[in-house]
Parts: structure tokens; C-alpha cells; sequence
């Protein structure tokens, strides 16, 4: 009995399209990475559970208080003591940024150990100077 | 004339080890990338001179004071409360009146900890109204 001669398929994982998708995959890396620059003054945040994401790094500004009453607005540079701000000048400092952007919510980035009076000092200064939208940053509570 | 024979060679770029730059620049991005949002208690402050008056009904004080105890003030009384039955105190009350806004009072020498708990058992019971008073100031 013969057969039909099977046509004879050499049976390859296609590689040449390899490039492609890992190049996709390092573009979508490459747009969704931060570096990690703003780091502030090092805090311990506090925990919640009812917390709200920011969806834009645009339209935020953090203000850093830590335990040892250190105020740092917005600061790019590692901590080297160079960019704690006093209590007085928190708000013009807020200011200047608010006028550039009237969306700007203030990200309260405060100590878990830090004196509730600084923070409330440091809201009475956004207050009178119109900076309304504030977001208490925390961390994810762990059950 | 005799004519050589050369031998054709196509100029050719080597694609096989671009999947392995490719993915090895890939992994250099999964490590370095950090996807953390910014996340936290929103909050509306009033601005200056936005000052309402409320009925005094219709308002709940909570305080805090500088040993991070926590208390009721309602009607010139002063209900401590623990921070376990705190939620079920303030659903209770809004229950009852769902006008009621909460003032959060904390003084100072309260640690931000405990202000954050607080705040945060506040949203979950569900009150829509918290407003932050301001502390007296230090003696």
C-alpha cells in the first residue's frame, strides 16, 4: 500500500516576530516608568482605609512635614536639610504654584508621629491663601 | 580572461540576539519602574471667610485631645468614646439626623496618627459632612 507522501513540515516556534512584541512590552515600560525623584523629606505615612487614588501627578503638589516639625514643599532634591521651608513661608511658596495651576490639589505628606498642631498650622496657611483641595496622603491599611 | 569565481555574500545585519537586548532592556524597566499613585483622605477645606452658620443641632463635635483620647462634645457634655466604637457611635448619629456634620476638632500635642484614624473612621461610616476645626491656639 502506498501512501501520499506527506509534504514534509519542519515544525518551528516562529521566532523573527520575538523582536517585535518584546520591543512593544519595553515601550509600554518605557512611557509607564517613574523615576523615583521627589522623594522629600523621609516620612512615615500613616495608615487608612477609605483612600482615594490621585489620577494626575500633574496637578499635585506634596508638602512634607515630619516628626522633627521639618516643613519641605515640593522638594525635588534628596533631603540635605537645604529645603526645609518655615511655617511663614509655606504659603506664598504654595501660591507661586497655584497661580500656575489652578487645579492643584496639596498633597499633605505628614509624619504619623508628627504634632497635629504643624499640620493644622500648615492648613490654616493653604486656607488663606485659596488652596482648597487638599488630599491627606496615607498608605493602604493592612488587615 | 579567465573569470573568478567570487563568491556572493549578501551583507547581512544579525537579528537573532535582538530579542535578547530587546528583553533584557524589558527587564531593566520591570525592575526600575514603580507604579505607585499618589493615594490618600481627600478633603474640600472652606476657604477664608466661608464661615456658615449651622445649626447647632445639626452638629457633632468630635475632639481629640493631646493624650490622643477621644470625646464627644455635644451639648456642653463631653462623652469619651474609644476609638473601637467610634464608626458605630458616628453611623448612630447620622442615622438620627442626616444633616448632621461632624466637626473634627484635634488639639494641639495630638499626634497626625490619630488624626488620620479618625478622619478615616469618619469617611467610612459613610458622613459626608466633616469639617476640620482649627485648634486653639497654644497657651
Amino acid at each position: 500500500m502506498k501512501f501520499a507522501r506527506k509534504s514534509k513540515v519542519t515544525n518551528a516556534i516562529p521566532t523573527a516576530s520575538m523582536a517585535d512584541i518584546s520591543f512593544l512590552l519595553l515601550v509600554f515600560f518605557m512611557v509607564s516608568t517613574v523615576f523615583v525623584r521627589n522623594r522629600g523629606l523621609p516620612v512615615e505615612l500613616p495608615d487608612a482605609e477609605k483612600i482615594e487614588k490621585l489620577e494626575s501627578r500633574r496637578h499635585v503638589t506634596s508638602i512634607w512635614i515630619n516628626d522633627q516639625g521639618d516643613i519641605c514643599v515640593d522638594c525635588k532634591d534628596s533631603y540635605d536639610g537645604r529645603n526645609i521651608v518655615p511655617l511663614a513661608q509655606v504659603g506664598a511658596k504654595v501660591h507661586q504654584k497655584l497661580t500656575a495651576n489652578p487645579r492643584l490639589i496639596i498633597m499633605v505628606k505628614a509624619d504619623s508621629a508628627a504634632d497635629f498642631g504643624l499640620v493644622s498650622d500648615v492648613l490654616q496657611e493653604l486656607r488663606t491663601i485659596g488652596a482648597l483641595r487638599v488630599n491627606f496622603a496615607t498608605d493602604r491599611e493592612r488587615p | 580572461m579567465i573569470q573568478r569565481n567570487r563568491k556572493r555574500v549578501m551583507p547581512e545585519i544579525p537579528t537573532a540576539s535582538m530579542a535578547d537586548i530587546a528583553f533584557l532592556l524589558i527587564v531593566f524597566f520591570l525592575v526600575t519602574t514603580t507604579m505607585n499613585q499618589d493615594k490618600g483622605l481627600s478633603l474640600h477645606l472652606p476657604g477664608m471667610g466661608e464661615t456658615k452658620e449651622v445649626q447647632q443641632k445639626n452638629i457633632c463635635n468630635i475632639w481629640i485631645n493631646d493624650q490622643d483620647q477621644i470625646a464627644f462634645f455635644e451639648e456642653d457634655d463631653l462623652t469619651p468614646v474609644d476609638f473601637a466604637n467610634l464608626r458605630a457611635e458616628v453611623e448612630q448619629r447620622l442615622a438620627a439626623n442626616p444633616k448632621l456634620i461632624i466637626s473634627l476638632k484635634a488639639q494641639r500635642g495630638s499626634t497626625y496618627r490619630m488624626f488620620v484614624d479618625v478622619l478615616d473612621e469618619l469617611k467610612l461610616s459613610g458622613a459626608q459632612r466633616i469639617s476640620i476645626a482649627e485648634p486653639e491656639a497654644q497657651q
